[in-house]
């Protein structure tokens, strides 16, 4: 029989095939991404969950939840529980390797949910490589029983990062605009839910437009403006206390806010006697500087992930292009090059790569290219997407979709394009906005 | 039974017919006791014209009111259309537009607000600007034309107000546009 470290090995050089290049592109900028991609072939590992808990059914409550997670990462194919032969597995016990074996399990992560005297939720697990016969990691977390679903994504997270090398990216939430009623009288609340469409709740009543929110690095504050018939404007909303606040009291349209990575900034768009420029505000002495001169449309500001440089998009070439720029509105210079529109640029967390909306032959695409404009790599596309965001370890972006006539749904897509998967809301949504993960 | 119900209703209607004669009495009694007050001084009284009678007064028409919203709309046209990514003001428009400036000279209490809007073939915050600039293309030209720039105030909806909401060229074609509304002193 095959070594099992070496099967698993196999598929994580499948991984890393796809891993690799993108790394790759930070160093040698000219490397195309595309034909690496299309020979590396993500192969899912097959993986079985099995948390249980004692007079309860949150044990496999947590389990659906894990198991959710790892599917839509793309890199996980969890085994339907049905097929366990080896049942109810004893957290603190070696499992029996050869029965996993036999339903081609390559890993398996067991636990045990239990509620202690003081009502608080325990959740013990163990990730097993079933093929090198050895334990992965070993883990207990806590927390008051209402957060099972946080407990069940950290478990993810753990054996996301694991076994993919990556960030774990599942204790996270999206903060997005829910809309409702037809088309030209579209209600358009900001809303927030978990990063798999669980704990939807609205955060405004609707009595006025809502878009493009914004997630700030600590991810309790949320920058979004809110258009009424008279005017545009830009609030800070604290989620954790509800309050929010009106920036600055700029003459004009203030829109399309995105917060500096530390915080203290936040850039944005004033429109003035017709014109767009790009300003920036520093948010502790509410200072505001104006960035951009020129008389054409700057807009959709975004902040690399060490906060020197902005880009943004602008059509002061002729065509709505993505430029970037220093912090002071120096340097400026164009970095999209193909045929076609491109917009709505906003950096990776990582700071190696920038997604983008592209507009070309009577269609949408999300796409993403290196920070100089190089690379460019089409991701997705359809009759109308844009709205691109960021999960916090830069492995995927979410974005939302308008088919014709139909309402906007949010979707993610892996950086390399081969994972795509739609969000679960139950009603229109849109302009959605990943937050950094949890503490 | 019937018949003693019937005597019930005529014994109560007589009661009643009484009761009011009797009130009647009352009430003359106090009225005849007036006492009138000697004339002490003769005033003449100012001439009072006659009213005209009868009056005559034109009725409102039938349909539109000048200087009111709907004549606004209906007579002049509150809209205004642009090419794909342009804030160009086409022939078309500059006929409308000369329309709502002379229109605007005659009843100069009504203030407007110019909304500027794109069709959905852009990216939200792109649209924006672009309808802020199709708002400025109108109000420039209103003012060229003599409405006093403190009347207008400009917004750009960008794509989110469609008008059309069928997803082809027809539709963006209308959705592309400037719209002036009436916001104060309309008849």
């Amino acid at each position: 029989m095959k070594p099992f470290m070496k099967r698993l090995n196999i598929w994580l050089a499948a991984a890393v095939v796809v891993f690799v290049p993108l790394v790759g592109t930070v160093a040698v900028a000219q490397t195309p991404l595309k034909g690496e991609v299309t020979e590396g072939v993500i192969e899912p590992m097959p993986i079985a969950i099995d948390i249980n808990a004692s007079g309860s059914d949150l044990g496999d409550k947590i389990s659906r939840v894990v198991m959710a997670d790892l599917e839509r990462s793309g890199f996980f194919k969890p085994i339907d529980p049905n097929a366990f032969i080896e049942q109810n597995l004893d957290v603190n016990a070696t499992p029996t390797y050869a029965s996993w074996k036999t339903i081609n399990a390559q890993a398996l992560a067991n636990g045990l949910a239990t509620v202690d005297a003081s009502g608080r939720l325990q959740v013990d697990f163990r990730l097993w490589d079933i093929f090198s016969e050895k334990q992965l990691l070993g883990m207990s977390l806590t927390a008051t029983p209402e957060n099972w679903r946080r407990i069940a994504h950290k478990i993810a997270d753990a054996i996301y990062e694991k076994l993919t090398g990556e960030e774990g990216y599942f204790d996270t939430r999206i903060v997005f605009v829910a809309e409702s009623g037809a088309r030209g009288k579209r209600v358009k609340r900001l809303a927030i839910m978990d990063q798999d469409g669980a704990n939807p709740s609205y955060l405004t009543d609707g009595s006025y437009k809502v878009m493009t929110p914004r997630f700030s690095a600590d991810s309790q504050e949320v920058a979004y403006m809110a258009l009424r018939d008279d005017s545009a404007r830009i609030y800070i909303f604290n989620i954790e206390t509800g309050r929010q606040e009106s920036v600055g009291q700029i003459q004009g349209m203030v829109f399309a806010p995105r917060f500096s990575p530390d915080g203290t900034k936040l850039a944005f768009s004033v429109a003035q006697g017709g014109n767009t420029d790009i300003y920036l505000m520093d948010l502790r002495s509410r200072s505001t500087k104006r960035l951009t001169r020129e008389p054409a449309i700057d807009t959709s500001p975004s902040f690399s992930a060490d906060g020197s440089t902005i880009v943004f998009n602008s059509d002061r070439g002729g065509s709505p292009q993505i430029y970037a720029m220093n912090l002071d509105g120096s340097g400026v210079r164009r970095i999209s090059f193909g045929g076609g529109i491109y917009s709505t640029p906003v950096f990776s967390p990582k700071g190696d790569l920038i997604a983008f909306t592209k507009q070309a032959g009577g269609r949408f695409s999300i796409g993403v290219m290196n920070p100089d404009g190089s690379g460019e790599k089409l991701l997705t596309s359809s009759f109308l997407e844009e709205g691109p965001t960021w999960a916090p370890n830069g492995r995927y972006i979410m974005f939302f979709r308008e088919p014709p006539g139909a309402m906007p749904s949010l979707w993610t897509v892996e950086v390399t394009g081969r994972i795509e998967r739609a969000v679960p809301y139950p009603g229109g949504a849109s302009d959605p906005a990943w937050s950094p993960r949890l503490k | 039974m019937s018949i003693s119900a019937k005597t019930i209703t005529k014994l109560m209607l007589v009661t009643f017919v009484t009761a009011s004669v009797a009130a009647c009495t009352t009430k003359k009694k106090e009225e005849v006791v007036t006492p009138t007050k000697p004339v002490e001084k003769e005033e003449v009284a100012p001439y009072v014209p006659p009213k005209a009678d009868p009056i005559e007064k034109p009725i409102a028409p039938v349909g539109v009111v000048p200087g009111s919203q709907q004549d606004f709309v209906v007579n002049v046209g509150d809209r205004v259309f642009f090419d794909l990514d342009s804030s160009s003001i086409r022939a078309d428009a500059q006929e409308i537009l000369d329309k709502q400036a002379a229109w605007l000279v005659r009843y100069p209490a009504v203030k407007i607000r110019i909304e500027g809007n794109a069709d959905e073939r852009g990216t939200r915050e792109y649209n924006f600007a672009l309808g802020a600039r199709r708002a400025e293309a109108v109000s420039q030209y209103l003012t060229s034309k003599g409405v006093v720039p403190a009347r207008i105030a400009t917004i750009s909806y960008g794509k989110e107000n469609p008008i059309n909401t069928a997803a082809n060229e027809e539709g963006w074609a209308q959705n592309r546009n400037g719209h002036t509304t009436l916001t104060e002193g309309a008849k």
